[in-house]
């Protein structure tokens, strides 16, 4: 499984929204660079002994929720995670949700990891699941107050590991 | 997970994988378990693998056998009809956004009854 970016041509979001907002005439966006060693704790568990923990920024919702806004809004939902897929929504200003209405898994992957639970793969998922609109404008936000207050959850949760799916 | 190389390389966080697919589908195509479940498992095995910090690893999928689907994206409408372009974006409104009516009829009563508990509203301090 070693495949090289270099043979993937990948999209560059980073230079096609520099395009994008010269082209509206608007400042260039101030892409979060982080330069330093990023902080690493190793894997304490086998992963079939580990609680996993799911964040994922794609506005995902449970019926009964509030929506989210799209406002720079840094609110976030708790979504226990023996939901119903039935039960979960999406809203999100910046990506086609045609997909994640037809299958919240390929931004939510709930269902997936119940399924590796079922099959012992992973021991067990947290009691919840944390679940915000990623279109926050304000990166010190996210910094300072969202991802702080998520990973506080996540670590009442007793998770050993978050899996993260940012859209 | 990952479908924004550049983004996450620039974020630089502990771990990483990447899947070279649209935007709202990095972790698998709709109502294809057998891919998702894949796309998982690898993702739970570079958890375990990774050992220096900051490193991204690619999954060897592809969302298509070609990969024009990536002409379009965030590419502005140009005068000659291009119909790959794509802007996916819609205006930034203040109020929610509910995917149906009766989502939003039903988080009304609830909201009035309790609150929405699950519903984490933070306060900025500064």
């Amino acid at each position: 499984m070693n495949v090289s970016i270099d043979n993937l041509n990948p999209i560059d979001y980073i230079e096609r929204t520099r395009e994008q907002y010269a082209h509206l005439g608007y400042k260039s966006y101030q892409w979060v660079h982080n330069d330093d060693q990023p902080p690493f704790v190793p894997v304490a568990k086998a992963l079939s002994d580990a609680t996993v923990g799911l964040v994922a920024s794609g506005g995902i919702y449970r019926y009964g929720q509030v929506a989210f806004h799209y406002r720079d809004d840094f609110s976030f939902r708790v979504i226990a995670t023996d939901t119903p897929m039935a039960e979960l929504r999406a809203t999100h200003f910046a990506y086609d949700l045609t997909d994640v209405r037809a299958d919240p898994n390929v931004v939510f992957p709930l269902q997936t990891l119940r399924d590796l639970v079922a099959h012992a793969r992973i021991g067990a998922l947290g009691p919840n699941a944390y679940t915000f609109m990623g279109g926050i404008y304000s990166s010190r936000k996210v910094r300072d107050v969202l991802a702080p207050a998520i990973a506080d959850r996540l670590e009442k949760d007793e998770v050993d590991v978050a899996i993260l799916v940012p859209v | 997970m990952s479908s924004a190389y550049s983004i996450t390389k620039a974020v630089n966080p502990p771990r990483a994988v990447y899947i070279d697919f649209p935007l709202g589908r990095t972790a698998g195509k709709p109502n294809d378990k057998g891919l998702q479940r894949k796309i998982m498992i690898d993702t739970l095995t570079m958890l375990e693998a990774i050992q220096d910090p900051g490193t991204i690893r690619v999954l060897p999928y592809r969302w298509a056998d070609q990969d024009d689907w990536k002409d379009g994206v965030m590419r502005r409408p140009r005068a000659d009809g291009d119909s790959k372009a794509s802007d996916d974006r819609v205006g930034r409104l203040p109020n929610p956004q509910y995917q149906t009516a009766e989502d939003e009829a039903e988080a009304e009563v609830r909201l009035a009854d309790d609150g929405c508990p699950t519903c984490v509203f933070l306060e900025d301090d500064r």
